[in-house]
């Protein structure tokens, strides 16, 4: 397909990318900021999306404002890509932009994901955009606005290490599993919310832009590649991933990220790759059971 | 008193100087043309009746609050700090390190859904310390100190009592080891036995550490037994100053006369 004949299989009822082109330049500019401050929350004007807030309004604002038509776009919900809502996005874009859409990680340029990071390496000339429900790291634990902004502006950080100190008092370990804070660039703590804390590695010195939106906070923020970004712990209690007894059921992995799958009336369960992509590649190229 | 103590003091420089300061709120007088210096180690109390400027002024001291006019200076390393005209990082700094304030209401000062060690270890974490091994030892620590059995480290505050949750927030407060701590009426809404333990506890680690303390109450018995100074206050106005006993055996304005009179100290 030519380029002017994929721009053409978009609704016309649409401007391309469904914002106009106001829009999508507040955003960018927003964005600009946000790669230049690493870590740091910049405030944008969201819009009101054909979607409710909460279900992946920001990452669709920040996908929208960068997507050309040469762009394959990839969405992930919980790891995969047949999830209602990742198809629901997937198929929005496809019809207000009539740009090519992807289950495959490697031929994505553009990775809107909710809840997973894929387990494929990402390259330099890819982004991940993150849908982020809440950007605050320190919202549970200061309920004012006005002094979590000055907690970031000052570094008062000892607070959210308060956090991982009563986790290990009352559990013997950093009970935090996902949404666990990292330190960015040595500078801001940010959220990576929602991904487990299994994804947290792999944001650090990631080839890819990372970007993260929250549609109803109205905040973006990013992660510019090779980006140092450090999961916060203690000394003596290092921050640890979590692990499983069992290979994934389908591809044998011992590297992924499992889900636990019920799989009849009886309560029988088995542990699966929640990267689709990943699972299914793996077994085509002749691995697992 | 400890002569040794009171010799240092003297040897060194004010930690704090106030000169002519006041508050108003428009009209109103909080408090007018306050005059004092606070040496290292020194422990001065501020008494009057309810509505007399004492927690104006001392707002105005914790750096709380702005004075209207005058002067608020810090000793910090051997130069001055004009404490009203401090950048707010520095300002906010200080107020972790250098000093520390005790609220009448511990609720005010603790973190109700954070453990007891949280509450002490946070201080700790403000200032880099990353340690869970050392928070821990040095909460317990300091739950012994303040006579809370160290094994309820793990509980909130919620579950202790009224002079249980004083006495951690005085932990808390104390364990960055600031050099001037405020306290608002800090045994308020306490009955008399805990009271009186709770005066033992704080002069014994006031005087420990050397700290320098300014204490705001309306409770003359908790002025003669903790501090070394008092001021008087009536209508925004210091009335009288001096050593405490000298200010309660031979009041000189007729208002302290009138106040050491109506109770028995």
């Amino acid at each position: 397909m030519t380029e002017a004949q994929t721009i053409s299989g978009a609704d016309p009822h649409y401007n391309y990318g469904y914002l106009d082109e106001q829009t999508k330049r507040m955003v960018r500019r927003a964005l600009l900021k946000a790669v230049a401050i690493p870590g740091y929350q910049v405030p944008f004007g969201s819009r009101e999306m054909p979607l409710a807030r909460g279900w992946g309004t920001g990452g669709i604002q920040i996908t929208a404002a960068l997507i050309g038509p040469s762009d394959c776009l990839k969405v992930i919900d919980q790891g995969a890509d047949d999830t209602t809502n990742a198809v629901s996005i997937r198929n929005f874009f496809a019809r207000v932009t009539g740009g090519r859409t992807t289950q495959k990680t490697a031929e994505a340029t553009i990775i809107q994901t909710r809840h997973r990071i894929p387990e494929k390496p990402l390259r330099a000339d890819q982004i991940l955009v993150y849908q982020v429900p809440q950007p605050e790291p320190l919202r549970k634990l200061e309920p004012s606005e006005v002094e979590t902004r000055n907690m970031h502006a000052w570094e008062e950080y000892g607070l959210m290490q308060v956090r991982l100190y009563e986790d290990i008092a009352r559990f013997g370990h950093v009970a935090t599993t996902y949404a666990y804070p990292v330190m960015v660039n040595e500078r801001y703590i940010a959220s990576p919310t929602p991904i487990p804390k299994f994804d947290n590695p792999k944001m650090d010195m990631m080839p890819a832009l990372q970007l993260f939106g929250a549609g109803r906070e109205k905040r973006v923020y990013a992660i510019p590649p090779f980006t140092r970004v450090r999961s916060l712990d203690f000394e003596d209690h290092p921050f640890t991933v979590q692990s499983w007894d069992k290979p994934c059921e389908l591809c044998g992995s011992r590297l992924s990220y499992l889900d636990e799958v019920i799989v009849d009336d009886h309560g029988a369960r088995i542990f699966v790759c929640s990267d689709t992509d990943y699972c299914e590649e793996r077994r085509q190229d002749g691995e697992g059971a | 008193m400890d002569t040794s103590l009171f010799s240092q003091a003297l040897s060194q420089e004010p930690l704090l100087q106030v000169q002519n300061m006041s508050r108003f709120y428009g009209e109103r007088i909080g408090c007018r043309n306050v005059s004092f210096q606070l040496w290292p180690g020194e422990i001065l109390g501020i008494v009057g009746e309810s509505g007399s400027g004492k927690s104006t002024l001392l707002r105005c001291l914790a750096a709380l609050d702005q004075p209207s006019e005058g002067e608020i200076q810090l000793a910090d390393g051997g130069q001055w700090l004009d404490v009203p005209a401090l950048p707010e990082p520095k300002r906010r700094a200080l107020m972790r390190r250098a000093w520390g304030i005790v609220h009448q209401n511990p609720r005010d000062g603790l973190r109700m859904g954070v453990s007891a060690g949280g509450n002490i270890g946070e201080r700790l974490m403000d200032a880099g310390e990353r340690n869970y091994g050392e928070i821990r030892r040095v909460a317990r620590d300091w739950l012994a100190r303040v006579e809370i059995d160290p094994d309820r480290i793990d509980d909130l505050p919620r579950h202790f009592s009224g002079g249980m949750q004083q006495r951690l927030q005085i932990a808390r407060v104390l364990v960055s080891e600031p050099r001037l701590v405020f306290m608002d009426e800090p045994t308020g809404g306490l009955d008399v036995s805990v009271q009186a333990k709770l005066l033992d506890l704080l002069r014994a680690l006031v005087r420990d550490m050397g700290i320098a303390a300014v204490i705001v109450t309306h409770d003359l018995a908790v002025a003669r037994l903790l501090t070394d100074r008092l001021m008087v206050m009536k209508d925004g106005v210091v009335i009288e100053q001096g050593l405490t006993d000298q200010v309660l055996d031979d009041p000189q304005h007729a208002y302290t006369q009138l106040l050491t009179s109506a109770v028995l100290v």
